[in-house]
């Protein structure tokens, strides 16, 4: 995923004149090809984050569109009130990349987990918040993102990701996309565990369960329209990411959902346990650790339409 | 020279029964920084108030932002927006709180402060953005020493040398005070000039209340790659009231109505 942010990136700079990347000392091979390309419009901001923010929001303020990267709990909780101040009260288009999101430096412990980002940017007035699913979404967020004339957050993972087919439409900020369709329980997934998620998905459709699958790539504004649809439509609806299950996307639904009159569908909330993780692991034992697996969400989602079926 | 002191004393009546009237603190550090404000706003700034968003114009910001107060009252005057408006200073429903808001809000405003230490990065960024566009402007950043507590602005003078922003001015409204105490006891502020010099700025002290003094280093020509400068300027916290100067519980006080006649006698201004 930081492979395609990168070339990505290098090829609106060359076409937009106005794209600056600031850096926070980490992927400098990375951005071998904006520097080249993009001559001066680079910026290694050092280990000083707070600085980097204002920066960015200064050049906005002054007409170009900086685009931060650095580790996601760096560019968020390190420096959250430039973010807050500089980028939202100003209302100025700063674009914050946050890579390795949730626990996707889950070995480097909890300094470097991220599973508070997406409440965090979530609440920030003018802030639009973007959680793609893999390299393909992340493209398109990325660009979508700079049309923007406000403060961006996109969380990615890190690389390898696998991308998932999705069913043919027009991409959006703000409008989820359908990746398989189904009646009877809808699967809502923000970022990078979509794979996990399909899996969980083929193993209902083959239980006799017909599952939908959407990607919820923009967390705020979110969606509502495609709310209103599943969980009109459907029995359960499962909301997944690698966030803690306090405020990020599941938070956002069950807000929406509270303003409901008469929702058909139930709602249930995967993500991480509201703790620190002290075992040293992998992402994968990470995420087999706070049940965000195929196996775990195909057993409890099927408990819960079974229930809802009688 | 004695025409810029006379815009000064008559924003420094200003301010004063603005507080007077709607109870709006930190009266002490508007006072300290009234002359700063108006050299740079009335003598060397390169600003038309009829085209305040002008891509090629210099940008001043006031990044302690408790200072707006004075900034308010110098942006009023210089013709930025009426001077009626500042009447609803205060008011429920009105624009001027007791910090700058956004440019979006009020002209003549280039950064919304108040949270201390901001203003210098956003500063350094408005910098580099002039040489990315490649137009010619001038940043000049305006601090307390106070402020100077903040990490990040030393994360900003850091990076400002290394990427040798010589279109970017820094300058500390030193009064010696911040909110509790005197600045040198609260933190190792010293010795400041030194410290902006270690880090790598072209840095002097003047006394901030000499109107020729401060023309001497707004209006000092820069160049878009160099070595960004510093000016450390000697203030009273107060300056211009007897019974204000140096006295840090002006700092949230408000004044009486006979304090208000006091200092206007002082100023040699009518009520």
């Amino acid at each position: 995923m930081r492979n395609a942010f990168a070339d990505e990136i290098t090829k609106i700079g060359a076409s937009d004149s106005r794209v600056v990347v600031l850096s926070g000392d980490i992927g400098n091979k990375l951005f071998d090809r904006f520097k080249l390309k993009n001559e001066g419009r680079f910026f290694n901001c050092g280990i000083a984050e707070a600085n980097m923010m204002s920066v960015a929001a200064g050049m906005a303020l002054s007409g170009l569109r900086p685009v931060i990267y650095t580790i996601a709990p760096f560019t968020t909780t390190r420096c959250y009130e430039q973010i807050r101040v500089d980028a939202c009260y100003h209302n100025v288009p700063v674009v914050i990349v946050g890579t390795g999101s949730g626990l996707s430096y889950a070995e480097l412990g909890p300094t470097h987990h991220s599973c508070e980002d997406l409440a965090i940017m979530r609440v920030l007035p003018n802030m639009t918040v973007l959680a793609p699913a893999d390299e393909v979404e992340l493209r398109q967020c990325l660009r979508g993102a700079l049309q923007i004339n406000g403060p961006v957050y996109i969380r990615i993972g890190k690389k390898g990701e696998p991308v998932v087919p999705k069913m043919q439409q027009k991409f959006a900020i703000g409008r989820s996309m359908t990746v398989r369709d189904g009646e009877d329980i809808c699967l809502i997934v923000a970022g990078t565990l979509l794979p996990s998620v399909m899996q969980a998905a083929e193993a209902l459709d083959a239980l006799g369960i017909s599952t939908r699958v959407e990607s919820f790539h923009t967390v705020k504004p979110l969606d509502e329209a495609t709310l209103g649809a599943v969980f009109g439509r459907c029995k359960v609806v499962a909301v997944v990411e690698e966030h803690s299950r306090i405020g990020g996307l599941g938070g956002a639904v069950a807000e929406w959902l509270a303003r409901q009159s008469r929702p058909n569908a139930r709602l249930i909330t995967f993500g991480t346990d509201d703790c620190f993780m002290h075992e040293v692991g992998t992402q994968t034992y990470a995420r087999e650790k706070f049940g965000l697996t195929a196996l775990n969400i195909v057993s409890k989602v099927k408990a819960l339409f079974n229930r809802a079926s009688v | 020279m004695n025409d810029l002191k006379k815009i000064a004393s008559e924003i420094r009546g200003r301010i004063i029964a603005t507080s007077h009237n709607t109870r709006t603190p930190h009266l002490g550090s508007c006072l300290s920084c009234t002359d700063i404000l108006v050299a740079a706003y009335f003598d060397t700034l390169k600003i038309d108030p009829t085209k305040p968003t002008d891509p090629n114009r210099d940008r001043f910001i006031l990044s302690k932002g408790h200072g707006a107060a004075a900034l308010f009252q110098v942006l009023g005057m210089r013709g930025f927006y009426s001077e009626g408006m500042l009447e609803s200073y205060g008011e429920d429903g009105g624009l001027f709180a007791e910090h700058p808001p956004t440019p979006e809000h009020l002209p003549g405003i280039e950064a919304a402060t108040g949270s201390l230490g901001h203003g210098l990065s956003i500063g350094l960024g408005m910098a580099l953005a002039g040489r990315i566009k490649g137009q010619i402007y001038d940043v000049t950043v305006l601090l307390g020493d106070g402020e100077c507590n903040e990490g990040s602005v030393w994360e900003a003078a850091m990076m400002a040398p290394i990427q040798k922003v010589g279109n970017l001015l820094a300058i500390v409204d030193f009064n010696k005070w911040q909110g509790t105490g005197r600045s040198e006891e609260v933190m190792e502020l010293g010795p400041l000039v030194d410290k902006w010099r270690a880090f790598g700025w072209e840095a002097c002290e003047i006394d901030g209340h000499d109107m020729g003094a401060l023309r001497g280093v707004l209006g000092q020509p820069r160049t878009l790659i160099g070595k960004p400068q510093a000016v450390v300027a000697h203030t009273v916290k107060g300056k211009g009231i007897s019974f204000m100067e140096d006295d840090n519980n002006w700092h949230y006080r408000i004044p009486d109505a006979d304090e208000l006649a006091a200092a206007y006698r002082e100023l040699g201004l009518k009520l």
